[in-house]
């Protein structure tokens, strides 16, 4: 692993909801690195601002203050249309409840980021095929969501995800709706994205088998990243 | 993948509920439809005047006639093309409920200005011969099945007594806009019945009709007209065939005000029904546009989605609204040829019909947009699982 330049810069991050006149701290000047090719989780109780930390690296939250750099991108300042055509292009995204679009195939489920890419209708096939033989479901494009098992379905998800090479894998909770073995068949493809395709992954995970798969594990708790409590594998 | 693909497979995602909106749609374009043909067929009689034709009548009213001595003077008046004559007749036939406008006149002069009434020429023949012919409409003649030769008794309530008619003739209208439900028969024979009933009427006309050399001196020549007869014993009324036909229409101006207000009223209905489905269909899916967005998709697109959506089912709707609309109407025309003659769809209808279903889409589907535009992923994503 490379870690002369980390892929994700966090600094001093802080976010904040507001509930009528009450202001609740979700995360307290949280810093964190990322290195290219790592497979972080981050774990710690209901309410600790784990999803809010992933999804404020994902560009779809904004954050009250701090800086969030990603391939040295400073992300907080961009507008949304700006965060919109960077999160096509960097983020790959990965649910707990996989969010396919039912009424889509497989193959047109996997196909829909790369609406967005400009390249042509035969090179858009070719991206699918290689990212749905990535996931082993080459057999399945043409089956919709409903026909495809949980497990089956987190995997077109995964191949949705990394259709578009992205910078950045992000995933939330993405065994928490699978049965055991399917957990493991979706952990280890995961693994084989960061170890054979050099992809990061920064996962959300109450699932300590699931997180025991990363090369690091980060605890937050009430908002605040647990400096004492890392877990480097 | 084709986006049309998308929305087209989210149009019937849901499908009974979107076959009941399409229901709804095709039902309130279908009565839209019909309504603004019940529209245009009141000012059909407007619509097919002519703006060379002038209509001359007793100042008073239309029910006081002109003397027959008016006719040489009107056609000596500049701008004048020719004269001729009618008087409303008002005849019964056989029951009240059978009305049909039926009405003397001069039949030479009276025809020659109406090319638009097709006559065969030798049953044009047969009816100049015949004091006592009567020539009636295409429609008129199927609705009563009669045909030429045939003895029709007209019951008359302004003249007072049974009339016989022969029918010589059966005209057609030059295309659908004219009226082919009239019936009329020669002046002559009801000015000699009334001369020798030694009525008032006698030597009297109910109108003149007057053909002008150019339609742009209409005014000036209607002006020519009522000036010669001013202080007489019957002064006249000169006005375009177009006003004389509306002055009619605006006796009955209310309820075609509230036929108006009924079809726009249908059009607001069905847009609260199908901004009903579309807010539905979109609170629905709002954790869907949360993910097309996370995946990069801007607010645009989600419109797209959204509006999409509204027109494939509005127009889905308005489409076979429409292609009812053409037997509907044909079932209303026969059914209602003794008070709507010419009851035709008109291509403005069909534009119309079409503009209210963009319309009824395109509202349906700004609330719905706006809201899914402007969620927070974050909070979208939430509404999922």
């Amino acid at each position: 692993m490379d870690n002369a330049l980390p892929i994700v810069e966090i600094r001093n991050l802080s976010k904040s909801y507001h509930r009528g006149s009450q202001t609740l701290p979700v995360l307290i000047d949280i810093s964190l690195d990322i290195d290219k090719g790592e497979f972080l989780a981050l774990m710690g109780p209901s309410g600790s601002g784990k999803t809010t930390l992933l999804n404020l690296i994902a560009g779809i939250d904004k954050a009250d203050s701090g800086s969030i750099k990603v391939s040295g991108i400073e992300i907080t300042s961009l507008s949304e249309t700006e965060l919109a055509l960077w999160r096509a292009s960097n983020v790959g995204f990965i649910f707990q409840f996989y969010n396919l679009i039912p009424v889509l195939t497989a193959y047109e489920n996997v196909e829909l980021p790369l609406l967005l890419s400009g390249l042509t209708k035969k090179e858009r096939r070719s991206h699918v095929e290689t990212a749905l033989s990535v996931v082993n479901l080459t057999d399945r494009m043409d089956h919709r969501p409903g026909q495809l098992s949980g497990g089956q379905q987190q995997r077109v998800a995964i191949a949705r995800a990394v259709v578009t090479d992205p910078t950045i894998l992000v995933a939330d909770e993405p065994t928490g709706d699978l049965d055991r073995k399917s957990a493991e068949e979706i952990l280890d493809l995961m693994e084989r994205l960061v170890h054979e395709m050099e992809k990061t992954i920064i996962m959300v995970t109450h699932d300590p088998r699931a997180a025991k798969k990363a090369h690091k594990v980060k605890h937050l708790d009430k908002g605040i990243l647990n400096a004492y409590l890392q877990t480097d594998f | 993948m084709h986006i049309f693909k998308l929305i087209f497979r989210n149009a019937f995602r849901h499908k009974l509920r979107t076959f009941l909106t399409v229901l709804g749609v095709t039902i309130a374009i279908l009565a839209f439809g019909l309504l603004r043909t019940v529209i245009s067929a009141w000012y059909a009689g407007v619509e097919a005047s002519s703006a060379t034709r002038l209509v001359s009548r007793n100042a008073v009213s239309l029910v006081f006639p002109l003397p027959l001595s008016y006719k040489d003077k009107i056609r000596q008046i500049e701008g004048v093309k020719g004269v001729s004559y009618g008087t409303w007749f008002g005849g019964i036939y056989i029951d009240e409920k059978n009305f049909f406008a039926n009405y003397a006149m001069e039949p030479k002069t009276y025809l020659a200005m109406y090319p638009e009434i097709i006559i065969p020429s030798e049953q044009m023949a047969a009816f100049l011969r015949d004091r006592k012919g009567a020539v009636a409409g295409r429609k008129l003649v199927e609705r009563f099945g009669w045909k030429i030769g045939d003895i029709v008794t007209l019951k008359g309530t302004i003249f007072p007594g049974n009339w016989d008619f022969v029918i010589r003739g059966i005209y057609r209208g030059r295309d659908n806009t004219v009226d082919e439900t009239a019936f009329f028969f020669q002046w002559d024979y009801l000015n000699e019945a009334l001369k020798k009933a030694g009525r008032s009427w006698a030597d009297h006309a109910g109108w003149y009709l007057i053909e002008i050399k150019d339609p742009h001196i209409a005014a000036d020549v209607s002006v020519r007209i009522d000036k010669t007869f001013k202080n007489s014993l019957a002064e006249t009324l000169t006005e375009t065939e177009k006003a004389f036909q509306l002055s009619f229409i605006s006796m009955t101006e209310a309820i075609v005000i509230a036929i108006k207000l009924v079809s726009f009223v249908i059009i607001f209905i069905i847009m609260a029904v199908v901004a009903n489905t579309m807010a539905m269909t979109a609170r629905e899916r709002i954790g869907e546009y949360a993910i097309f967005k996370t995946l990069g998709f801007r607010g645009f697109h989600i419109g797209g989605l959204i509006f999409g959506e509204s027109i494939i089912i509005t127009m889905i709707g308005a489409i076979f609204g429409i292609m009812l609309t053409f037997p509907v109407a044909k079932i209303f025309a026969h059914e209602l040829s003794a008070f709507f003659p010419i009851f035709n769809v008109e291509t403005k209808t069909i534009y119309m019909d079409l503009a209210a279903s963009f319309v009824v889409a395109f509202v349906a589907g700004i609330f719905p947009t706006w809201r899914a535009a402007n969620i927070r992923i974050a909070d979208g994503l939430r509404r999922i699982g």
